[in-house]
């Protein structure tokens, strides 16, 4: 290996983490200030016009989406498991444990979206001038039940709703291409006992997307 | 100074105040220019390289950085006490003063829409009354100004008194002045607000004690006429529309509510 | 990753093997990365700066009979369509597109890249020892995403409806309501030019701040960086955390714009005061990202050209770390007026001031950098002295402005402007001018010619200040900013000789950079070779060829010894001594 590659992989090191996972750290620092940033606009707005936010469970479908939260919640220890698969050099775990990650990360995906459909159905939508929630009970009811029922909450908690949980669904949709990726990259013998590097970016990755989803989960659908 | 910084003519209470914290800043500022210009014309000079010279090898002098910190940090925070006071006098509706009068400025692309309370001097009745881009008050009278915005946010902004307060959709901010000489003044936006922001100019009149009773009446009565007859106020009056009564109230009613 | 070695490995065997395309174009080099941003950027400039141009001879010519300013036609306008020129007379529409687009142009694709995008990318790696960045492909994406958020930016002008004209700061709800702007799409591709570029210095700044932290050559401690990667480390680490804010927020606006959302209108219980919060929040620490790195390249040049250590370097280095730290709680000082709690205007007022104080340091700093030094009076070295002498200024003006009851009267007015292009054109231009004198040599084995430099830094210092230092008054006198036509208030058409004077300065400021234009261009085929070493410097991109090959110093193992202002170190045999040198017998001083 030439001095110059040498170099690159493994460079004096303040802290004594390789490239790749230095970088990975940095990477979600900038994730953490971008959640914030709307995290922060869903509190200041919430705060600000509590009349247009219903009460938990009114509208969105908490007992679902927690079932969903568990589900994300397996998948990283699913990608736990792959990376201790590797550290021990076991091929075959690593590949089943990702792709397991992969499988638990499209279901998620897919439960969101069909929240998504149904609430839209309810009215519930991020355009002000289209918003007419009228929550899970009255739909359940019927079609007599929906019409005349009353508008819970007002546009802006439809805006953040699906401004927040719509860019953490983009930021999970990513990573399970991503994971695909490492999938593939296993099947042709990337990653060692020694080259864990790809491996460990990709579980920092995955383990902030499930923090941000549980902060999310209990700001926005349990308070 | 004023006519090295061109401060417009300040004709108001704390305009003063504002000038003279302008002023000692500007003194300060000076000084410094000064001796940090003068310096480098002199080291640049002094140090020139010369064959044969050597430079000074040294990596600093902890006491000067002490020194010059500690004088930096010890005049920025002279200049934050002695601002407090005054921004919030200005600023903080609790240390507003008893006003006499009432008014709501609203502002819209591209006009100043001022509500005046009418006889019964007060804001959110039938009396009240509207004049665009015509600011009328008394002299040696503490005035306090509702502002708010009906599209997009300007910025009400009287240069010889010294006031600038955004107006913001969506809000109601207070503001307030004293006028001390009675003349004509200008109402700017100082806040781009679309393509007439330029132009969006209007006319602070300060009334003598006498005139403003005049005045103040005369515009009640011109009201009250054109109501009764359903006219609208011609614009080339120069008092320029009223929006009715009830447009009045309800401005009035939202400035009240926040 | 080693896919990463193999390929470099590959790479540095068979250099003369690789295709134009991938040696040019789509280069993973940091060098030629960094290069690519200088010609982009520069291009940018000369952009932003025709712009203002414009801007200026509206300013100086309204045509407003009533007042007796009769006006004269834009040069140039016929080429215009009519939405923009009409009759030579500008649209006051387009005037707003032009103060919004040289501002967003300015900022964002003019003075970050030539600060960051450029120096950067191609000092660092060279500075601290290493031979490219920790990423070298996520550099090359970087810069292939900032040049299409470029173009799509310059689109914008084409689109029905124009460009965006609510204003570099973009305030809702102008910003996100076509019926109060007049601009649909041209608003909508402004968003999305900037999230694009935001993504573009995030991948940029990952790169910078592992390749610091982890690339360092043996010897080379935190306490031996020079003080321009030390800027360009803090520079990034705000990059890291300010971008994302400013994402959000630009996206919350394109919502609006778009899909209907209501984030900043109030009809549907969004706050104006938001977006402002959302911006600032970003916006102060990029104003300090746009000065920062260039205080890094004039501690290098004023040392280098005053023979002698940087005064205190341990003190510039926490004032740095300082002003990275205290500038994410300033913001709120762009919103005294906005209409937020007073009792926020006090808390912003007192961290603003304390901002002072390690800017001050640092300028004191460089006085004493170059009392008592042996001066070469280079190009390189008159431009980074101008920083100092404009810099402070700018920093002076701050300090009105910085008092919230002072601020009432010259918020938004010209004293702002005056106050903001001292420190971002005699302060971020000046700097940006050194860095490119002092390492031409370096990155394109030429030097640029001397005597032309010389003029074109005292035309540009001479013009600069004609033109940028009457807007004090011009404020002070209660002139307002963004306005198509400043005689239509007494109170401003009376100092029209002023606007005038003003912009004839400007045009000839924008005429003298010609001169740099030209020696660039001319010196990259014509200039004399350049030496390893001629500024006699003492850092270790001075121990590379020049220009460096892939790689840098090839298999060549590195060693620093001490840090890299040991300028007239006594023992030593010259008055420079490289980081590299073990010049045993010379003391190396304890940390620095």
């Amino acid at each position: 290996m030439t001095i110059a590659a040498a170099a690159m992989d493994r460079g004096t090191s303040s802290f004594g983490v390789y490239n790749v996972k230095l970088g990975m750290w940095v990477f979600l620092l900038s994730e953490v200030m971008f959640f914030t940033g709307l995290i922060g606009t869903y509190i200041i707005l919430r705060f600000a016009n509590p009349e247009q936010f219903a009460r938990p469970g009114e509208v969105l479908n908490v007992p679902l989406t927690a079932a969903n939260t568990f589900f994300l919640i397996c998948s990283s220890v699913t990608m736990v498991k792959a990376y201790a698969e590797i550290e021990r050099g076991n091929q075959q775990g690593l590949k089943r444990y990702l792709v397991a990650t992969a499988l638990i990360g499209m279901l998620f995906v897919g439960i969101q979206g069909v929240e998504y459909w149904k609430l839209a159905h309810e009215g519930f939508v991020p355009v002000a001038a289209l918003y007419k929630a009228v929550g899970r009970h009255a739909a359940e009811a019927g079609e007599a039940g929906a019409v005349g029922a009353a508008v819970l909450g007002g546009p802006l908690y439809g805006t953040t709703f699906y401004t927040m949980t719509g860019f953490h669904g983009a930021h999970v949709t990513i990573g399970v291409l991503c994971l695909w990726f490492t999938v593939y990259q296993a099947y042709r013998g990337r990653y060692s006992a020694q080259n864990v590097a790809g491996v460990e970016a990709m579980g920092l990755y995955w383990h902030f997307v499930d923090l941000v989803w549980i902060i999310l989960f209990t700001i926005v659908y349990l308070i | 100074m004023n006519d090295f910084w061109r401060l417009p003519p300040n004709v108001s209470t704390y305009g003063g105040e504002i000038d003279s914290m302008f002023h000692l800043i500007a003194w300060i500022t000076i000084v410094v220019f000064f001796l940090v210009e003068i310096l480098i014309v002199v080291f640049l000079f002094r140090y020139r390289g010369r064959p044969g010279r050597t430079a000074k090898y040294t990596h600093g002098n902890s006491r000067m950085e002490i020194l010059w910190t500690t004088a930096t940090a010890l005049i920025v925070l002279f200049i934050g006490v002695i601002s407090r006071g005054l921004w919030l006098e200005i600023k903080d509706p609790r240390h507003f003063p008893q006003p006499g009068l009432e008014l709501i400025v609203t502002a819209k692309q591209f006009e100043w829409n001022v509500t005046y309370p009418g006889a019964d001097n007060q804001l959110g009745t039938a009396d009240d009354f509207v004049r665009r881009n015509q600011l009328h008050v008394p002299v040696d009278v503490p005035v306090r100004i509702t502002l708010q915005s009906e599209d997009v946010i300007h910025s009400f902004y009287l240069p010889q008194l010294r006031l600038k307060q955004d107006a913001v959709p969506g809000m109601h901010i207070p503001a307030w002045f004293e006028a001390t000489l009675p003349g004509e003044y200008t109402v700017g936006c100082a806040e781009l607000c679309g393509l007439g922001h330029y132009r969006m100019k209007g006319a602070l009149t300060v009334h003598s004690a006498a005139d403003w009773q005049q005045w103040y009446t005369q515009e009640q009565q011109r009201t009250a006429a054109a109501r009764a007859t359903g006219a609208p106020l011609a614009a080339s009056d120069g008092a320029a529309a009223d929006d009715g009564a009830a447009g009045a109230t309800v401005l009035a009613a939202a400035a009240h509510s926040h | 990753m080693s896919t990463v070695a193999t390929a470099h490995e590959t790479a540095a065997h068979t250099h003369e093997e690789i295709p134009f395309l991938r040696k040019y174009i789509f280069s993973t080099d940091h060098k030629v990365i960094g290069i690519q941003f200088l010609f982009m950027s520069l291009f940018f400039l000369l952009v932003g700066g025709l712009l203002a141009m414009a801007m200026r001879w509206q300013l100086a010519f309204p045509a407003n009979p009533n007042a007796g300013f009769e006006g004269r036609p834009l040069p140039g306008g016929g080429l215009l369509p009519e939405t923009m020129v009409a009759g030579g007379v500008m649209l006051p529409e387009f005037y707003n597109a032009l103060v919004t687009m040289h501002g967003t142009i300015m900022v964002f694709f003019a003075i970050m890249p030539l600060l960051i995008g450029v120096w950067a990318n191609y000092l660092i790696p060279l500075q601290i020892g290493a031979p490219d960045m920790a990423f070298p492909r996520l550099n090359m994406a970087s810069f292939w995403m900032a040049m299409p958020a470029g173009m799509m930016m310059l689109a914008s002008f084409a689109v029905v409806g124009g460009a965006a004209n609510a204003g570099w700061t973009a305030y809702a709800p102008l910003s996100v309501m076509p019926e109060y702007s007049g601009v649909h799409l041209g608003q909508q591709l402004w968003e999305l030019s900037l999230v694009i570029l935001g993504f573009s210095s995030l991948m940029g700044a990952v790169n910078y701040i592992t390749t610091i932290v982890n690339m360092r050559a043996p010897g080379m401690t935190w306490f031996r960086l020079p003080l321009s990667t030390w800027a360009l480390f803090i520079t990034s680490i705000l990059l890291l955390l300010a971008i994302p804010v400013l994402a959000g927020g630009l996206i919350m606006q394109f919502f609006d714009q778009t899909i209907g959302t209501g984030f900043f209108k109030p009809d549907d219980g969004g706050q104006p005061l938001l977006w402002q919060h959302l911006f600032w929040f970003f916006g102060h620490p990029e104003v300090y990202i746009l000065i920062l790195p260039a205080m890094g390249f004039v501690s290098d040049i004023l040392a280098n050209g005053a023979r002698k250590p940087v005064f205190g370097y341990a003190a510039m280095v926490w004032a740095i770390v300082g002003i990275g730290f205290i500038g994410w709680i300033v913001w709120g000082h762009h919103m005294f007026m906005s209409g937020m709690n007073p009792m926020l205007g006090g808390f912003f007022m007192v961290t603003t001031l304390m901002i002072a104080v390690p800017s001050a340091i640092k300028t004191f700093n460089w006085l004493g950098t170059i009392w008592g030094g042996n001066i070469r009076f280079h190009t390189p070295f008159l431009h980074a002295i101008s920083f100092v002498a404009l810099f402070v200024i700018g920093g002076l003006s701050g300090v009105f402005v910085a008092s919230a009851p002072v601020d009432i009267p010259l918020h938004d007015t010209y004293f702002v402007v005056a106050h903001i292009h001292y420190v971002l054109v005699g302060g971020s231009l000046f700097g940006i001018f050194g860095a490119i004198t002092f390492w031409f040599p370096k990155m394109f084995g030429r030097m640029m010619n001397e005597p032309l430099g010389k003029i074109h830094w005292a035309l540009t210092f001479v013009f600069f200040n004609l033109t940028f230092f009457p807007m004090h008054m011009l404020g002070s006198g209660g002139m307002m900013r963004r306005l198509y036509d400043p005689t239509q208030y007494p109170h401003i058409a009376q100092y029209q000789d002023t606007n005038i004077f003003i912009t004839y300065s400007a045009l000839l400021l924008f005429a003298s950079q010609f001169i740099f234009m030209f020696n660039f261009f001319w010196s990259l085929f014509r200039g004399r070779k350049a030496s390893e070493n001629p500024w006699e410097a003492n850092s270790l991109e001075w121990t590379a060829p020049s220009p460096p090959p892939h790689g840098n110093w090839g298999d060549r193992k590195l060693k620093v010894y001490r840090g890299p202002y040991e300028y007239s170190a006594p023992g030593a045999s010259a008055d420079y001594l490289l980081q590299t040198d073990p010049a045993q017998g010379v003391p190396a001083p304890a940390s620095h």
